[in-house]
C-alpha cells in the first residue's frame, strides 16, 4: 500500500467520522468545529488530487470565512446543548432510514455502472489544478461568469444588510 | 485511485448531509449540513475533472481538459459564500422575532 493510498483512506475516514460527529453533537459550537475538521480533510483530498488552488481557496473561504461566520452567529445567540431543540426519536429514525436508503440506492447504481470500471483519478500529478492554468482559463473563457459573480456578491451583501436591519 | 472510491466517499458525505437536514431541528445545523452536501459535490467534481484529464493526457500531454470542472467548483464556492451571508441574516432575523432557532417555528409562515 503506497503512501498516497494510506493518506486517501485516512482522510476519507477522518471526513466521514467528523461528518457524523457534526450530526450527533448536541452543542452547536462542537458541530461547527467538527465541520471545520471535515473541510480540512476535504482540502487534504484536493492536495492529493493536486488541485492546489482549490485546496487553498477551500481553507480560506470555507474553513476560514464561512465557519467563522457560523461560529459568530452561534455565539451571538448564545446557543448551547440545553437550548438545543430535539426531534422525536421516531422522526430521527425515519430520517436516518430514508437517508440510508438513498445511499444504498446510489451505491448499487454506481456498482452497476460498467463504464466507470478501470477509470482512475490522477493523483499527485497533472498541472490543471495550478493557479497559472486556472487563472488563464478564468480570465479568458470564464470572464463573463466571473464578472457576474461580483454582481451576485454585491446583491448578497445588500440583501444581508436589508434583512438584518432593525426596523 | 479508482474513481469509484471517490464516488463512494462523496455519496456517503452527501447522505450524511441529507440525514442531518432530516433529523435536526436547529436551523443553523440544517444550514451546515447543506454546506456539507455542497462540499461533497465539490470533491466529486474535482475527482471527475482529474479522471477526464487522466484519459485525455494519454493522447495529448499538454491538454487542459478538466480545467472547466475545477473552475465550476470555484464558482460553487462563490455562490455558497453569498448564500451563507443571506441565510445567516435570515436566521438571525428569525431568532430576533421568536427567540429560538427551531425550524418548526417557520410553520407559521403558512398562515
Amino acid at each position: 500500500m503506497s503512501t498516497t493510498e494510506i493518506l486517501f483512506f485516512f482522510l476519507s475516514a477522518l471526513a466521514i467520522f467528523s461528518a457524523i460527529m457534526v450530526l450527533v453533537s448536541k452543542n452547536p459550537v462542537h458541530s461547527v468545529l467538527w465541520l471545520i475538521v471535515v473541510f480540512f480533510a476535504i482540502s487534504g483530498h484536493y492536495i492529493l488530487l493536486n488541485a492546489q488552488f482549490l485546496a487553498i481557496v477551500n481553507l480560506i473561504v470555507y474553513a476560514g470565512a464561512i465557519m467563522v461566520l457560523f461560529l459568530f452567529v452561534i455565539m451571538l445567540m448564545n446557543l448551547n446543548a440545553e437550548t438545543e431543540p430535539q426531534k422525536h426519536i421516531w422522526m430521527k429514525l425515519a430520517g436516518a432510514i430514508s437517508g440510508g436508503c438513498f445511499l444504498l440506492m446510489l451505491v448499487s447504481l454506481v456498482r452497476q455502472a460498467t463504464e466507470m470500471n478501470g477509470r482512475n483519478a490522477l493523483m499527485l500529478n497533472g498541472n490543471i489544478g495550478l493557479i497559472k492554468n486556472l487563472g488563464k482559463a478564468l480570465f479568458s473563457d470564464f470572464v463573463v461568469p466571473f464578472e457576474i459573480t461580483s454582481v451576485l456578491f454585491l446583491s448578497a451583501m445588500v440583501g444581508a444588510v436589508v434583512i438584518g436591519k432593525k426596523e | 485511485m479508482p474513481i469509484q472510491y471517490y464516488i463512494y466517499l462523496c455519496l456517503t458525505l452527501f447522505s450524511i448531509g441529507i440525514i442531518g437536514v432530516l433529523t435536526r431541528r436547529n436551523a443553523i445545523i440544517v444550514f451546515m449540513c447543506i454546506e456539507l452536501m455542497l462540499n461533497a459535490v465539490n470533491l466529486l467534481l474535482v475527482a471527475f475533472s482529474k479522471m477526464h484529464y487522466n484519459t485525455a493526457m494519454g493522447v495529448d500531454p499538454s491538454t487542459s481538459v478538466g480545467v472547466d470542472g475545477q473552475l465550476f467548483v470555484f464558482f460553487i464556492m462563490v455562490v455558497a459564500a453569498a448564500e451563507v451571508s443571506v441565510g445567516l441574516a435570515i436566521i438571525v432575523m428569525l431568532y430576533r422575532n421568536t427567540h429560538s432557532v427551531d425550524i418548526n417555528f417557520l410553520n407559521r409562515l403558512k398562515n
